[in-house]
């Protein structure tokens, strides 16, 4: 019985507790920048796209919301030709960003994507790209790759050693 | 006397009349309940006009609040299998439910009407007050009222006695 | 023995009741976000008052949906029940000198009688809705009614006793100089645990409790049905806080303030505590509840009830 009575005190009391409520829209939350939402696809450095459409994140999605087709340029440079994310299926785990050998897709902090028609939750490449380089400023993909592209042959990466003369002897 | 204590005295005897053939010609035990119901509040309203507002609140209260409850509950705890109810359902079309809501509106309406219009309450044999019935319950009738206590008290331990004996019945079947 | 305007006092009695439980939506979703350090609704209008519009529209727009296995006529009327009782109770609560829609000589057992006869729309809500937990909810709400009602009726005789007659008004008219909630305190505790019973508040609210009947009796009721539920459950709050402030407080007494304004400020006094009530206390297990209401409380109202007729009568 008292301590029924205490219990109803004790709630009472909270009416002078400072409330744990952020207001929202009006106040935002800090948001920690490696929290896990919008995704976007990064760009290099020199403007060109990170993306060398491996289906790396689209294999590893757990609820199958990435699709994308691969696609190679003049320059020998892998693209997707078209890259679509479906957030309304989206569950935000970041798989896909630990998956990425290129750093190119990347979730941010920013989570006010709510629409009301859900077509619109579909994002395609270009709702996906941002100018930048996201997280990883300095990387390159195609400079530190061995790959072989159009402009850039192979041996010329940044730390690549040139490639070994198989018709010589010397080791 | 006035008219129209007459007319909503008679107006509820006829509910009351008709309320309980109602209620017994029911075929779903539920729906047969509610028309008792309104034939209990129906007796409730004569009993106001005739000027016993004790008798009348006691009535709502003890039959029509607590007894038919009582009997609700037992039918509900009786669950009547779809079978059953199946084919009550065909011979009890819904249109046979507008009846207890008319009733009851037309007791309703009386209901408020009287209300507010308290003078003519008593009008037909003088308000008895609850301080009335009491003294007579325990001046002249006070061997009445203590041979029903004695009654009930033996009702009362009875049942404790029924309720106990059940009980260690199934533990000791335990 | 009734007021002078009668049609006023009954329009005037019930828009306020109405709109008094309308307003309570809020209230009570704000107080229990305060007492849970939250903000509650607050978007809607200053202070998120007009969450009230727009709770009504929502309820009033809603589908109005009767299940094809229910026993439609009983399912129908089964919530028109409970508003009309409750309606009909505050019929006879004296808000102030002279505002009072009938001043009844019996208007004690009125309210008790209206209150009995609330619990059949919860019974048969539960029954008509065809569905299990509904079916359990409506048996739940029978048995925990009919044993609360038993000791509401006699904790309230102790006041009767006292103030010598059942007439709402004259029992706030005795209180002139010691409001009855001290010499019966004990049966102020009583009254107090059964209201919360009969309005099916928790921690009481065995018959909806949503974490194991789903919302019990009326969980298959929706749109504007489940609305007259919802109301009729602000209705009964605000009955049994104005009937305490009656019974228990000296109704519209009190200094300085006119006496309307003394009475809504009890009533709203009490209709706080049992939304503290709900913000506190968690729900009792049935068996619990039963052997509260039979094995305790019944014993201490015929106790109070013994005690307060002995002083009486030793004071003549």
């Amino acid at each position: 019985m008292l301590s029924v009575i205490r219990t109803i005190w004790n709630v009472f009391l909270h009416t002078f507790h400072r409330r744990v409520t952020i207001q929202y829209p009006d106040k935002k939350s800090y948001m920690p920048p490696r929290s896990r939402h919008r995704i976007i696809l990064s760009r290099d450095p020199d403007g060109g796209e990170r993306c060398v459409a491996c289906h790396l994140c689209s294999a590893v999605c757990p609820v199958d919301c990435i699709a994308l087709q691969a696609k190679e340029d003049e320059n020998g440079r892998r693209y997707p030709e078209f890259f679509r994310i479906n957030f309304s299926r989206c569950i935000f785990c970041g798989f896909c960003e630990d998956a990425c050998p290129t750093y190119a897709i990347q979730l941010t902090p920013d989570f006010e994507m709510a629409e009301y028609n859900r077509q619109n939750l579909v994002y395609e490449k270009e709702d996906l790209l941002i100018d930048g380089p996201g997280k990883y400023p300095g990387y390159n993909f195609w400079r530190v790759s061995g790959v072989q592209i159009g402009g850039k042959d192979k041996g010329e990466a940044e730390n690549e050693a040139p490639p070994t003369d198989v018709h010589r002897l010397m080791p | 006397m006035t008219n129209f204590a007459h007319i909503a005295f008679y107006l509820a005897g006829a509910v009351a009349v008709l309320a309980t053939v109602l209620a017994i010609t029911r075929l779903v035990a539920v729906h047969a309940l509610l028309y008792l119901i309104v034939s209990l509040l129906a007796v409730a309203v004569d009993f106001y006009i005739m000027g016993a507002p004790l008798l009348a609140a006691l009535e709502v209260i003890i039959y029509a609040g607590a007894i038919v409850v009582l009997f609700v509950f037992v039918v509900m705890m009786l669950n009547l299998g779809t079978q059953a109810r199946e084919t009550e359902r065909l011979w009890l079309t819904g249109r046979a439910w507008i009846g207890p809501a008319i009733l009851s509106a037309l007791l309703l309406a009386e209901l408020i009407y009287l209300i507010l219009r308290p003078p003519l309450l008593g009008s037909l044999s003088g308000v008895t007050s609850p301080k009335q019935i009491a003294i007579a319950l325990y001046g002249p009738y006070v061997l009445g009222v203590e041979l029903a206590s004695m009654l009930l008290l033996g009702a009362l331990v009875g049942a404790c006695h029924l309720g106990r004996s059940s009980l260690s019945e199934t533990e000791v079947q335990r | 023995m009734t007021s002078p305007h009668p049609i006023a006092s009954i329009i005037g009695v019930l828009i306020v009741a109405l709109s008094l439980s309308a307003f309570l939506i809020w209230v009570e979703r704000r107080l229990l976000a305060l007492w849970q350090d939250r903000y509650g609704p607050n978007r809607v209008g200053p202070f998120g008052l007009l969450q009230v519009v727009a709770d009504m529209i929502k309820i009033f727009t809603k589908e109005d949906w009767i299940p094809p296995f229910a026993d439609k006529p009983v399912f129908v009327i089964a919530p028109a029940i409970i508003m009309v009782t409750v309606l009909m109770s505050f019929a006879i609560i004296p808000v102030a000198p002279g505002i009072v829609v009938s001043d009844l000589n019996i208007g004690l057992l009125f309210v008790l009688g209206m209150s009995s006869l609330g619990v059949y729309s919860i019974v048969l809500a539960g029954w008509a809705s065809g569905n299990k937990y509904s079916l359990l909810g409506g048996l739940r709400a029978a048995a925990q009614m009919i044993s609360y009602e038993v000791f509401m009726g006699l904790s309230l005789m102790g006041v009767v006793l006292l103030a010598g007659t059942f007439n709402l008004t004259g029992i706030v008219k005795a209180q002139q100089n010691l409001w009855f909630v001290i010499p019966q305190f004990l049966g102020f505790v009583l009254f107090l645990i059964a209201g919360v019973a009969e309005a099916r508040r928790l921690p009481f609210d065995l018959p909806e409790a949503e974490a194991e009947l789903v919302a019990g009796f009326h969980s298959e009721y929706s749109g504007m049905k489940f609305g007259m539920f919802f109301v009729g459950e602000y209705l009964g709050i605000t009955l049994i806080s104005s009937m305490i402030a009656v019974l228990f407080l000296g109704g519209w007494m009190g200094p300085w303030l006119p006496p309307v304004v003394w009475f809504l400020v009890k009533v709203f006094a009490f209709l706080c505590f049992f939304i503290l009530l709900r913000a506190s206390l968690p729900r009792l297990r049935f068996d619990q509840l039963m052997s509260l209401g039979w094995k305790v409380m019944f014993p201490l109202a015929l106790a109070n009830l013994l005690v307060t007729g002995a002083v009486v009568v030793a004071m003549k």
